[in-house]
């Protein structure tokens, strides 16, 4: 094992939804303005700490969002992007869909965190269409997300259910948005991409080698990982 | 100019076959249900329709696209585990699809309503959306040109509206309705309260009535109401 490996596994095992979760949420600056896509991504906000006064963005128009609403809580008029009821913590504000866009597609998200079916070398992403024939299209705010905020994270599983590498050369499926990743946590390692390819951050369970076989693109370990 | 109507019946009487129309809401919250099942009483058809779904289960919306009043849907989301009548009119190929990226369906009525006439956006910039559209490189981006979204009619859900037509929202029931209330030709609101005028704090008002042509007092579809389902 070389040295490079070693500085770069960080976890014995894979990373399950929760740990990762909790390692984006880590990540995360404190301050930031953030959005957090429907599945798994939603997850982090479980892990967001006072101390790093993260203010969460939903598209439907409210900066501010609280945990979902149980109970007496419930409000019909308080929903999150996934039309869940939320909460509203103090500080919140509520604004129109134009708007909601515009902080969106300005530039003012610090980061949002999507889900994916595909990220390329590159940075493209595909997440809102199989393009399977009969599949009805659907894609929200996804296109605005992927190409507004100014850090794009993914949160995926490495591996499709048939074993096919979600990092690829180039996406088969449909593009969410060209060149916008810049960020892929996986169960088994963390992926900087970027117009200079992959590189890799930290890997889980598994050396920068096996993590090589697994996916069909060139990986280097991050400059910073290197003799860390 | 602004008139009070006593029923929704009344208000939404003037819509006319072919219209195209507006609906505020995402998801149930802000959807004017009583505005939507008035519409379906009264008969107009050959509709196109612009929200941001395509209706939840058996209410609203999703109720006129079951009866077969919508010929198109101008929509960002209509795939939903409980869209089943549009999924079967869309099957079926008795109902056309414009998808729009959300953004760019808030952004395109926003212009309507502000007489732009088109904008670049690097929304769907290299997608499928995109295919067929004008595009550019502008800062070094590529990005992409969107028309308006017109409207003959927008029916939207509001909190209060006071004696001029101006309206508050509730939460995120806000959504689309103020920009739909812009790009609409005939504006059709439904509150839950009519305030006397002055009753609204002018710092405060989020559409002004200028934009707004019929109200409607709607009695329980106020605080969280949608018709008991929540999403």
């Amino acid at each position: 094992m070389s040295l490079t490996e070693t500085s770069i596994k960080t976890s014995d095992t894979p990373l399950g939804r929760d740990d990762l979760a909790r390692l984006v949420a880590k990540d995360i600056a404190p301050g930031s303005f953030v959005n957090l896509g429907i599945g798994q991504p939603t997850l982090v906000s479980n892990y967001l700490t006072d101390e790093q006064n993260i203010t969460l963005h939903t598209e439907n128009g409210m900066l501010g969002m609280g945990p979902a609403a149980e109970g007496d809580e419930i409000d019909g008029d308080l929903i999150n992007a996934g039309k869940i009821p939320v909460t509203e913590l103090p500080g919140a504000s509520y604004f129109h869909h134009a708007d909601s866009f515009a902080i969106m597609r300005g530039g003012h998200l610090d980061i949002c965190v999507l889900g994916a079916f595909q990220v390329s070398a590159t940075g493209d992403l595909a997440n809102w269409h199989t393009g399977a024939p009969g599949a009805i299209p659907a894609v929200g705010g996804a296109m605005d997300l992927a190409t507004g905020a100014k850090d794009v994270f993914v949160m995926m599983t490495l591996l499709t259910r048939e074993g096919a590498s979600k990092i690829v050369e180039s996406c088969t499926y449909p593009l969410t948005g060209v060149g916008c990743v810049t960020r892929v946590y996986t169960d088994k390692g963390v992926f900087l991409t970027g117009p200079d390819g992959v590189t890799v951050r930290e890997t889980f369970g598994c050396t920068l080698e096996e993590l090589q076989e697994l996916v069909p693109v060139p990986l280097k370990a991050a400059p910073a990982a290197v003799g860390g | 100019m602004l008139n009070f109507v006593d029923s929704v019946q009344d208000a939404v009487a003037g819509i006319k076959d072919g219209s195209t129309v507006m609906i505020g809401g995402f998801g149930n919250a802000g959807q004017p249900f009583e505005l939507i099942d008035a519409l379906l009483e009264c008969g107009a058809t050959d509709l196109t329709v612009v929200n941001n779904n395509a209706g939840q289960g058996d209410q609203g919306l999703a109720l006129l696209i079951r009866e077969g009043r919508v010929k198109k849907m101008i929509c960002s989301f209509p795939r939903q585990s409980d869209s089943w009548h549009f999924d079967a009119k869309y099957k079926a190929g008795e109902i056309e699809l414009e998808l729009v990226p959300q953004g760019n369906l808030a952004e395109r009525i926003r212009a309507a309503g502000a007489g732009i006439g088109g904008f670049f956006t690097p929304t769907g910039y290299g997608t499928m959306l995109a295919e067929g559209k004008e595009t550019r490189i502008i800062d070094g981006r590529g990005q992409v040109f969107e028309t308006p979204i017109h409207a003959d009619v927008a029916l939207i859900k509001a909190l209060k509206a006071d004696g001029k037509g101006n309206l508050v929202y509730r939460k995120t029931a806000r959504n689309f309705g103020p920009i739909m209330a812009a790009a609409a030709t005939h504006t059709i609101v439904q509150v839950s309260e009519i305030v006397p005028t002055g009753g609204l704090d002018p710092e405060n008002i989020v559409t002004p009535g200028i934009y707004v042509n019929s109200i409607v007092q709607v009695s329980g579809s106020g605080a969280g109401a949608t018709n008991g389902k929540v999403a």
